[in-house]
């Protein structure tokens, strides 16, 4: 598999949200508009990427049955890191997301990553795993997040496309993200074929 | 079709078929049509009709164009449905909304999970949960019975079950005074969704049900007593909470005991089953009125109790015929 | 290069190198932001006191922090040189706590306010951020918690719940209540004390 092959693998066939269901937890509660699910979907790639790079940089200094706690560690120092660069430079993403951020550390998108793929691969193609992951992910929370914003608030992206007063509040809501995913998944298992 | 399985003969046919049933049922709600009619007039009709006519149409659309079935619209069900969701929203609601709840209950209720006999949760409800969620300024406001020709510009009041949320929440028992009289309670001249003001009326509804065999007494008995038995505790305890009388005649408690938790498709099969389950949606409609931030638990405890359903069935199953007890074995 | 062995050296090397490693990164991004987020929250805050207080120029001369019985945070009391700001918390908003800061005027009235923290429903209880500002329908702009009775007018009280959301609006004014007490050491309204049940019987 090539390089390009890798990065195209994530956004489509094995897309995280849509195909391997990996990483519901940020899937599901930060998706309320499209921005917000965008956001999450980029710090999340950022992470992955990073990650992914160092894993397969050091994993041969690794030795197998400490390699969990070793990857643990190194996510949750990026994520730390990550998290502190937000809340200095980016203030208005922290007030919305910033309950989330932390939690991008549990997320079994990277450690699986991390697991299945950088552990075995070289950097280069672990970084393109990871702009692809990356970029399935956000391309789903993108989605995801648009169509609640759409049918709970008559918004996408904040941009209005019919009355406030015509949305249905539930999809803003916990359970709206449930039954819009189950949905989305629905439509792309059929457009997948 | 070559694996069919077919225990011993003889076979009676007991001559039931879902027409029957649905159909059965819809006649048993037409006291309460009739009066709700009476007391809510215009808006009554408006919203009965929409809610009817949108749901048969969302279930020929999608059996026709989606699933590419024969369609099932006359077999009854989709037109319960719309009676039942109809029955569970205020009388002044915008026909949007109304159409909204439709697509939500038939697309998304029933359509999703494959149609009748193999949806998890009650359409009606699930629908009327959906628009009680989404639009919960429009849900929550009840017009005054008595307009007759007043729809959107109908003026609204307090229902009795807003009045005992907030006799609760204030800590002060004489809020109650205002409840209506339990006359005006059992008759249906006061507040609330259409179909779930005339206490009477259901329960005319309900023992023509169980007389022609529609459904057995298990369900609607064990809601209704254990809600009476709990609110009678909680109201010798503490005066603030509602007399039990008052709290089984308001609400969608007589509409959900009778014509909602006793949905074939969502109810366990067994009497016993059926026993636990209506026990349990009893509890939790307490639970929820009384402590819980919505003034209505009916609908939440039965779409609960309803995901328990397939438990319920698992560990309450029917005896097989023949089957001897163990004991009797040693 | 060959893959280390799991031998207990290995093992205890590897994870120490990387635990040290790690935890230099992250001092160092400390540092480095430290000084950022501190002028962030500096400037949120300052931002809201002027607004609070309506006035632009406003400057904190003393900043009080006040223990409840437990000896937990109860409230801050951000004195200016035109008015007091306090920001107070209550813990039993529909989505838990709900932090607001209040501008008083020097004879108790409110003269603005701000939510800092809140996660309450958006398109219901959300809406406190603007239901109760000036010209709205809420507005408790201008009402003095001493003579006014700061609670939703289903409990009897002056100010009109947000629609749908009377967890949400009873908890904003048992904030701004407990604001209220915090700048002036009285009690001002029932939520706090419970005895809205008298305030029902007055007004029927």
């Amino acid at each position: 598999m090539n390089n390009f092959k890798v990065l195209l693998n994530g956004i489509i066939k094995e897309n995280p949200t849509f195909v391997l269901l990996l990483g519901m937890c940020p899937t599901l509660g930060t998706t309320s508009s499209a921005i917000n699910g965008m956001s999450m979907g980029l710090a999340t790639m950022a992470v992955l990427i990073c990650s992914n790079l160092i894993i397969s940089l050091i994993k041969n200094l690794i030795p197998d049955m400490v390699r969990i706690p070793s990857f643990i560690v190194v996510i949750a120092s990026l994520v730390t890191i990550l998290q502190m660069f937000i809340k200095a430079y980016a203030p208005d993403v922290d007030a919305k997301l910033g309950l989330f951020i932390p939690l991008i550390v549990v997320n079994c998108i990277i450690l699986g990553r991390a697991e299945a793929f950088a552990a075995k691969r070289g950097p280069l193609a672990s970084i393109c795993d990871g702009i692809g992951m990356g970029l399935g992910f956000t391309l789903g929370l993108t989605l995801l997040g648009a169509s609640r914003e759409l049918l709970g608030t008559g918004q996408v992206f904040s941009l209005p496309v019919f009355p406030e007063q015509y949305g249905a509040l539930v999809f803003v809501l916990a359970p709206g993200a449930f039954i819009a995913l189950g949905y989305l998944i629905a439509l792309v298992n059929k457009v997948r074929g | 079709m070559s694996k069919l399985i077919i225990s011993l003969s003889p076979h009676v046919h007991g001559g039931d078929t879902i027409q029957k049933n649905m159909y059965g049922v819809c006649l048993a709600l037409v006291p309460a049509l009739i009066a709700s009619l009476l007391f809510f007039g215009l808006g009554s009709a408006i919203v009965m009709a929409t809610s009817v006519v949108a749901c048969v149409a969302f279930e020929w659309v999608i059996t026709r164009f989606l699933l590419h079935r024969q369609s099932t619209i006359l077999d009854g069900s989709a037109i319960l449905t719309g009676l039942l969701l109809g029955f569970n929203l205020p009388s002044n609601l915008p026909v949007w909304i109304i159409i909204l709840g439709a697509l939500f209950a038939i697309g998304v209720g029933k359509m999703t999970f494959g149609g009748l006999g193999q949806n998890p949760f009650n359409p009606a409800l699930v629908g009327r949960v959906f628009l009680l969620i989404s639009f919960p300024v429009q849900m929550t406001t009840w017009p005054q019975p008595g307009q007759l020709t007043a729809y959107a510009d109908a003026t609204t009041g307090a229902t009795p079950l807003s009045i005992m949320q907030h006799a609760i929440s204030a800590g002060d028992a004489s809020i109650l005074k205002e409840l209506p009289s339990g006359l005006d309670m059992l008759v249906g001249q006061t507040g609330g969704c259409i179909g779930e003001v005339s206490a009477i009326c259901l329960l005319l509804g309900c023992a023509f049900m169980i007389w022609r065999k529609i459904i057995t007494w298990h369900i609607p008995v064990s809601i209704i007593l254990t809600v009476a038995l709990l609110s009678g505790l909680l109201h010798i305890a503490n005066p603030i909470y509602a007399d039990p009388l008052s709290v089984i005649m308001s609400g969608g408690l007589m509409l959900g005991a009778c014509f909602m938790a006793t949905d074939y498709v969502t109810s366990p099969m067994t009497a016993r089953g059926q026993l636990i389950y209506g026990i349990c949606i009893g509890a939790l409609t307490v639970a929820i009125r009384c402590w819980g931030a919505y003034p209505e638990g009916m609908s939440f405890a039965i779409l609960i109790m309803n995901a328990f359903t397939p438990l319920i069935n698992t560990y309450c199953k029917p005896k097989r015929f023949g089957e001897i007890r163990k004991e009797a074995n040693k | 290069m060959k893959k280390l062995t799991s031998t207990w050296y290995n093992m205890a090397l590897v994870l120490t190198v990387i635990s040290i490693i790690a935890a230099g990164a992250l001092a160092y991004v400390n540092a480095l932001t430290q000084g950022p987020i501190a002028e962030i929250n500096q400037k949120n805050l300052q931002a809201g006191i002027k607004k609070v207080l309506c006035a632009p120029e406003a400057k904190v001369t003393a900043t009080d922090s006040l223990l409840d019985a437990k000896g937990q945070l109860a409230a801050i009391r951000y004195t200016t040189d035109s008015g007091v700001a306090v920001q107070a918390t209550d813990h039993n908003a529909f989505g838990g706590d709900l932090t607001v800061l209040v501008g008083f005027a020097d004879d108790g009235s409110i003269k603005g306010y701000t939510i800092l923290q809140s996660a309450e429903t958006p398109g219901l209880g959300a809406k406190a951020a603007e239901w109760f500002q000036q010209g709205q329908k809420g507005s408790i702009i201008g009402m003095n918690p001493s003579k006014n009775n700061m609670t939703v007018s289903k409990d009897g009280g002056d100010v009109d719940a947000i629609t749908a959301s009377t967890i949400t609006s009873r908890a904003f004014l048992r904030a701004v209540c407990q604001a209220y007490q915090q700048f002036s050491g009285q009690t001002c309204c029932d939520a706090l004390t419970g005895a809205s049940a008298q305030h029902t019987h007055n007004k029927q």
